[in-house]
């Protein structure tokens, strides 16, 4: 028997990065917070509700249209927090940087952080570097972790998902890994498309002042819509029907996962988030979106349905109906 | 998109089924099968077995390369892999189907030079880029393909490159169709015709399965359009009890072909006779390198010896292939032989009738 080892696969955000969480890291690291596995963790400390959450970026190239590695990594971590229902309060960053990497880039680097973190009202409060030799690393990889503080009444949990919920997304898909691929590939196209990183804590907090019937918020990262709405339905007593006519996909990103064979249900996102709410309120919740910069193409895009549990299945544009798996195998490695 | 929405009217398509369920209505079981993978993608990608009546069965087929390659060629190009000085070149889609023991992905683990290229020529340039190595492509693929291959060889001789080296699966579609409807073991009504392999070998080239064996075709496009409308024009054959080759895909499909590529896959190949898994052996359905090409054929130049082939025991991959079985009639599917551990080759290409239950179906 072969000795299994890591695959890139394994850090795609779809099945197997799930099934090593589940697997090997859990069940020796097994504590009840952890065992929520959401995107922030979520505690409470003499009275205070805070969160955590920490992320390591890689992305290659770490230039590209729309934005880099410096402004993702504080994006990134500040949405994590956002998906917790938390405002962030503080961050910590560390730099693993690879031995001639010059040092100009990393200014650039740096002010993009500089920008972003004022952007995002978080100051950077602890940090940390580290230097690897040539070819033991890739020019620079960046972790941050971010604190945050939850409102009294604020409850995001798959715990409060009911059947009948709609899901709302606040703009197109695919646009991330899209600008990611095609400027590593050196692809061209008329459009360039653009990356959609984004901080979405702002319209976070005008979802939550808007409505008590938000039910619970995922950001689509790596993986995209497909596994994010998986990893929800697996295990629940629910499942989640899409439309697939009423899925926000732009011309260039359609065209490009038309040439590349992708399918934009599994292209990353940096600047969107799913939100699952009550149906009576959706109205009023899409109403605050829309007048927030980051959520004036928001929409409903499915709800949650009885039948088949822990499924997700989507309604083709033709009027056909099919399964929507987790992604298997790797689509696009190293996009954050 | 442009050209794209166009073949995925939703109103189109509600129109076409419902003259595909005045076309069934009242009539007996009606059984078709799409030859080709990337049709069978299309029907479940889109949910189009939503939108055809219940005695209209679509049957998947055998027109998937990885899928029908027998696991001996699985296992003898891992044989070239773990050679001393060999470059191994493949598509992707080859790299991790199963063989006996091993597969190449393995192979590669274990330290075999196996690289992924997206062009024969590609492997061409990796042979003129490492002279002192043998460069192997391995050339699987029907006549989509094998022009492209052709190309590499005599771009080769012409530039006399001579550590390049194919070896050839190649296979070609209507032996095997024809085998199909002679065996008898299956009752099929019609058949939708692969679309790519028709831009090179035309529609004129089923033309004695309807003549000989009576059986309605249609060469069909690959948009959810495409294949209902194919549907329909082969119901319509059936109704009016007039078999005969009809082309829906009039856009790329002309019915001489692609003379061009034909020209040039006779140039450097010859017919011969080829195992399909699942089939057997199938007189004339291979593309074996001709003589005058000998010094490019890898199995005249580099020798491997392998054991005979054995494949999982459950595996029911060449039922599959054949349309006598399903995934779901396998006691293996998505309990043990999922797209992360396929344990036969129909679970690893994108175009194998068991990954595509796997991914679109949620039946089972």
């Amino acid at each position: 028997m072969e000795p299994e080892r890591i695959l890139l696969a394994h850090g795609s955000g779809g099945k197997l990065s799930y099934d090593l969480i589940r697997e090997l890291f859990l069940p020796p690291l097994h504590n009840p917070i952890l065992a929520t596995l959401a995107d922030a963790a979520i505690f409470s400390r003499q009275g205070m509700r805070l969160a955590i959450t920490t992320d390591s970026y890689v992305v290659d190239p770490i230039f590209f249209p729309g934005g880099d590695i410096g402004k993702l990594a504080i994006y990134g971590t500040i949405n994590d927090l956002a998906m917790g229902g938390a405002k962030p309060l503080y961050l910590s960053i560390g730099f693993i940087l690879e031995e001639g990497f010059p040092l100009e880039e990393l200014r650039v680097v740096v002010n993009s952080i500089k920008e972003a973190a004022q952007q995002c009202g978080v100051d950077i409060i602890a940090g940390d570097t580290k230097v690897v030799p040539r070819g033991k690393g890739d020019k620079v990889f960046i972790n941050t972790t971010g604190l945050g503080a939850v409102s009294e009444g604020v409850e995001l949990s798959v715990d409060r998902i009911c059947v009948g919920d709609k899901i709302i997304i606040n703009g197109f898909i695919g646009e991330h890994g899209i600008a990611v691929m095609t400027q590593r590939e050196g692809l061209e196209f008329d459009t360039p498309i653009k990356s959609d990183a984004a901080p979405l804590w702002g319209l976070v907090s005008q979802m939550l002042e808007a409505s008590q019937g938000l039910h619970l918020l995922r950001d689509p990262t790596r993986g995209g819509v497909a596994t994010v709405l998986n990893e929800v339905a697996s295990g629940g007593d629910f499942g989640i029907r899409l439309e697939e006519k009423a899925l926000p996909v732009g011309e260039g990103v359609a065209v490009a996962c038309e040439i590349l064979g992708l399918d934009p249900l599994y292209v990353a996102n940096e600047g969107k988030l799913i939100a699952f709410c009550q149906p009576d309120e959706v109205e009023h919740i899409l109403a605050a979106m829309k007048r927030h910069r980051y959520g004036r193409e928001a929409m409903v895009i499915g709800e949650v349905v009885a039948t088949p549990p822990g499924k997700v299945i989507m309604k083709t544009r033709v009027g056909g109906t099919r399964l929507l798996d987790m992604l298997t195998g790797e689509q696009l490695p190293r996009i954050c | 998109m442009k050209y794209i929405d166009e073949f995925r009217d939703n109103s189109l398509a509600r129109a076409l089924a419902l003259r595909i369920a005045r076309l069934a209505e009242g009539s007996p079981e009606v059984t078709l099968m799409e030859v080709c993978g990337t049709h069978t993608v299309t029907v479940f990608k889109h949910g189009l077995k939503d939108l055809i009546p219940d005695n209209v069965t679509l049957l998947a087929g055998p027109g998937c390369p990885v899928c029908v390659t027998p696991t001996d060629y699985i296992d003898k190009a891992i044989a070239y892999a773990s050679l001393e000085g060999v470059t191994v070149a493949t598509f992707g889609d080859l790299f991790r189907v199963p063989g006996s023991s091993s597969s190449l992905e393995k192979e590669r683990a274990r330290g075999g030079d196996v690289r992924i290229v997206y062009s024969p020529l590609d492997a061409l340039r990796l042979a003129q880029e490492n002279g002192d190595r043998k460069v192997i492509f391995l050339g699987v693929g029907f006549e989509t393909t094998a022009p492209l291959v052709a190309v590499s060889v005599q771009e080769a001789r012409r530039r006399g490159i001579r550590n390049y080296l194919v070896f050839s699966a190649h296979k070609v579609m209507p032996p095997p169709m024809e085998a199909l409807v002679s065996d008898g073991e299956l009752r099929i009504d019609g058949f939708l015709c692969p679309g790519h392999v028709s831009t090179i070998i035309g529609w004129g080239a089923y033309r004695f399965l309807s003549q000989q064996y009576h059986i309605p075709c249609v060469v069909a496009g690959f948009e959810p359009l495409d294949v209902l409308e194919g549907i329909w024009m082969l119901l319509r054959q059936i109704r009016h009890g007039e078999p005969r080759v009809e082309n829906q895909y009039r856009r790329a499909v002309r019915e001489e072909g692609n003379p061009r590529a034909l020209a040039l896959m006779r140039e450097v190949f010859e017919p011969s006779d080829s195992e399909w898994r699942g089939m057997g052996t199938i007189p004339g359905s291979g593309l074996t390198i001709r003589d005058r090409y000998r010094d490019c054929d890898a199995e005249a130049n580099v020798e491997v010896e392998v054991e005979p082939a054995s494949s999982h025991p459950g595996c029911v991959c060449g039922s599959v292939l054949k349309g006598v079985k399903t995934p779901l009639d396998c006691s293996l599917f998505r309990r043990v032989c999922t797209p992360e551990k396929p344990l036969g080759a129909c679970m690893v290409s994108s175009e194998g009738t068991c990954s595509i239950y796997y991914k679109y179906s949620d039946r089972a």
